[in-house]
């Protein structure tokens, strides 16, 4: 009897232990893997980065319990329906394709697509240049899909992560990648990236590489879209939106 | 042919197998089968390079478990050491912390090396498939070199005496007496690590060797299909793994072994 | 010390290294905490599916049988990787469902919980052929001497049966545990926090993949080498009383 009772009372703390409710947090998803200067963990564990102070930004601003959580980025679009989060803000571009099964808040940035190879590298940011050459581009980006319709006379390969396609390019296997010119300017600055430089910007497609950058929102989610589209709105007007980029880029990020 | 289907005709086993085709065709008709066309060329690519893989990296990590074994069963001490250090580290750590290791390690040295890309092996260490092709060798190697330890050791002493004082060259008795016998005592065990190492395949995907996990992967990122590709992936990989074992199966049939006491 | 590590380049590595930040010794503590957590608790919850299939099979109907044939048999042909990914979504589409229809809105499932849901998943299959050749290995008569008596069955469960299969049951479960260990890595392709993902997020960060993964390594088979010598105890410890196999069969 002893043991039975024992047995049944642990399993019932097991049950409660896992299952806590908590209502009232805003889980805003970002993605797992380092995207400096956007978003990475430093040695002591916390997340920094534009990003990040943007998301604490827009959080204030809107009056939201926000809570980072970060997911593999492979894996936060079924996040998100699956409710584990309740938005993503981790540079996810608004497309028709992610449309059709989330819904995005308005953009808070817009930055083009370049070309990085090594400087030895004659190319530029045409298909023609880069036929027959190995592009590196992360999987589920825009960048990817992008390089896999105009880009098909190279070999594409697909990386978990940019920065193991940085990594890849440093160490010479791949020929070039496509990614974010903001994140491409970070990386041709540090030590590693010295072997190379940005040729150029990729022809626009609005269709395949967005309107910018936005808060991803499950359909129908549409109370926290509008607070988020409150939070983004109240920063752009007050002007902590720029301070933020002016801490950390050159030039400021956000277009119409 | 009987022997395999009479246990099936058992009533409950009946209902099961009935229940089973259900689902079956449940599945096929209202999961969302659409990406499978556009798809099918990717997923045949990958397919094919999940079984050359797994074929080339078994058949190389026996050839290398081999000597590995036979260096700790009766090697002298500076060999059987090294070897028993190798396996040991093999087992002591993640598979894909090996494999990680050895792309994206070496990868981080390779610009330090001058010369490199003029080199004769440039284009091989550009690619992702001989990185994984190693990484997977060494591992199963690891494991087969403490499985056949105990086969070379698990021999039957008088054999091995017997054919020594017929004045049989060392060699001749390795290769017609010591490694039959040893294969022939593991087999069963190497069939289940076969398996194994099919099951250590997927994680090559991680550093971009295109094979049916990444397809599947690429299948979700592409359409956001969940649980469609995954569950194929699942019944791909219970099929291979079938044929696996019905293949081990058939070569244990194939030599006549007497047991003992029979 | 300084100077020896000069000497053998590895400055650097012991800098980046250091326990305290900017070093990423810190979290890489923090991930392996992580990982021997989750590798607990899934070994915990793979026992103890282990258990109820073990007496599944061996004591259970034809139909019992076969559902954990059948249970055993996928688990161990498709790769963990892919289990991993299934288990994960239809769990919490489970749980979120479940709680949903019972009102009880989104419940929250920490990254560990969700690591033990999967890998335990994954040792109960192994840890079931385990127990079930262990239990096989109890001498039949002193189950039965404990039936004759009248003690109830879990009592015989409790007090004859599993103590006496622990001596055989242990070699297998030492390699489970170890598998458990090695297989907490698989989640970093999730996303999981834990020891391999710390990692590479360290390496990621710094550029300094050697460093990283050979620690990381170094991590991994300390834990293991460690587990090896507790296991070689406790068996030995359950075998006392048991004589000694040495030199038997000369």
């Amino acid at each position: 009897m002893n043991f039975k009772t024992s047995l049944l009372a642990g399993l019932a703390a097991l049950a409660l232990s896992a299952g806590a409710a908590a209502a009232e947090e805003v889980k805003i998803g970002i993605a797992a893997e380092p995207y400096p200067p956007f978003a990475s963990p430093d040695s002591a564990g916390n997340w920094v980065g534009w990003e990040i102070e943007v998301i604490d930004a827009v959080c204030k601003a809107a009056a939201l319990d926000c809570v980072l959580t970060p997911v593999a980025w492979d894996g936060i679009i079924p996040s998100l329906t699956g409710k584990q989060i309740d938005a993503i803000m981790a540079s996810m571009s608004i497309t028709e394709e992610r449309m059709q099964t989330i819904d995005f808040s308005n953009a808070y940035y817009n930055t083009p697509a370049v070309i990085v190879a090594d400087k030895s590298l004659d190319i530029d940011a045409s298909p023609a240049s880069l036929a027959g050459k190995i592009i590196g581009v992360q999987a589920s980006t825009i960048h990817q899909a992008y390089a896999n319709a105009y880009f098909g006379d190279a070999e594409i390969r697909v990386y978990q992560t940019q920065d193991e396609a940085n990594q890849d390019l440093y160490a010479g296997r791949i020929d070039a990648t496509q990614a974010d010119s903001i994140a491409m300017a970070d990386f041709v600055a540090t030590d590693a990236g010295q072997c190379c430089e940005i040729k150029g910007n990729v022809a626009n497609d609005e269709a395949i590489l967005g309107k910018g950058v936005g808060a991803g929102v499950r359909k129908g989610d549409d109370a926290l879209r509008e607070a988020l589209n409150k939070g983004i709105a109240a920063i752009l007007a007050d002007g902590t939106h720029e301070a933020i980029t002016a801490r950390y880029f050159a030039a400021p990020i956000y277009s119409e | 042919m009987m022997r395999l289907i009479r246990p099936m005709l058992m009533p409950h086993r009946l209902v099961l197998i009935a229940l089973a085709v259900a689902l079956a065709l449940w599945c096929a008709l209202t999961l969302r089968w659409d990406w499978l066309p556009k798809y099918l060329p990717l997923a045949m690519e990958g397919l094919w390079r999940t079984v050359w893989l797994l074929a080339a990296s078994t058949f190389l990590g026996f050839l290398l478990a081999v000597p590995l074994g036979f260096a700790q069963a009766v090697g002298p001490w500076y060999l059987a050491v090294p070897a028993r250090v190798f396996c040991t580290l093999i087992r002591g750590t993640p598979l894909l912390l090996q494999i990680w290791l050895l792309y994206y390690g070496l990868g981080s040295v390779f610009p330090q090396i001058d010369g490199i890309r003029d080199s004769v092996l440039w284009p091989y260490l550009r690619q992702a498939w001989p990185y994984a092709l190693l990484a997977l060798t060494l591992s199963f190697a690891g494991y087969e070199g403490e499985v056949m330890r105990g086969a070379f050791s698990g021999v039957n002493r008088g054999q091995l005496e017997a054919a020594r004082s017929f004045g049989m060259p060392r060699f001749t008795l390795f290769r017609r007496i010591w490694l039959p016998q040893a294969i022939n005592n593991v087999l069963p065990t190497l069939g289940g690590e076969t398996i194994l190492q099919l099951k250590a395949t997927p994680l090559v995907a991680t550093i971009t060797v295109v094979e049916i996990f990444a397809v599947s992967s690429r299948v979700r990122q592409d359409t956001f299909v969940i649980y469609e590709p995954l569950l194929l992936l699942a019944l791909v990989y219970m099929v291979i793994a079938g044929l696996i074992a019905l293949a081990f199966r058939w070569l244990e049939n194939r030599v006549p072994t007497r047991r003992p006491g029979g | 010390m300084e100077g020896l590590l000069d000497l053998l380049g590895l400055a650097k590595s012991a800098e980046l290294l250091s326990l305290s930040p900017p070093g990423w010794g810190m979290n890489l503590l923090r991930g392996l905490g992580k990982s021997l957590q989750i590798a607990f608790g899934a070994f915990g919850f793979g026992l103890v599916i282990g258990l109820f299939g073990a007496y599944g099979k061996l004591y259970g109907g034809p139909v019992v049988r076969d559902l954990l044939a059948i249970y055993t048999t996928v688990v161990r042909a498709v790769p963990e990787l892919v289990l991993i990914l299934i288990l994960y979504f239809v769990g919490t589409d489970l749980i979120n469902r479940a709680s949903e229809a019972l009102g009880y809105g989104r419940v929250e499932i920490s990254g560990v919980a969700a690591g033990i849901w999967v890998l335990g998943v994954v040792q109960g299959a192994y840890s079931t052929e385990v127990l079930r050749g262990a239990i096989l290995a109890v001498p039949q008569g002193q189950i039965e001497a404990a039936r004759a008596f009248g003690m109830p069955p879990v009592m015989l469960m409790r007090r004859v049966t599993i103590p006496a299969m622990l001596s055989f049951a242990l070699p297998g479960l030492a390699n489970l545990w170890l598998i458990a260990t090695k297989d907490t890595a698989l989640l970093a392709v999730v996303g999981f926090s834990e020891l391999t993902l710390e990692t590479r997020q360290a390496a990621s960060s710094t550029r300094a993949y050697f460093t990283f993964f050979l620690a990381a390594g170094g991590l991994y088979l300390m834990v293991t080498l460690m587990s090896s010598a507790l296991f070689q105890l406790l068996e030995r410890r359950s075998r006392r009383g048991q004589p000694s196999l040495k030199g038997a069969g000369r």
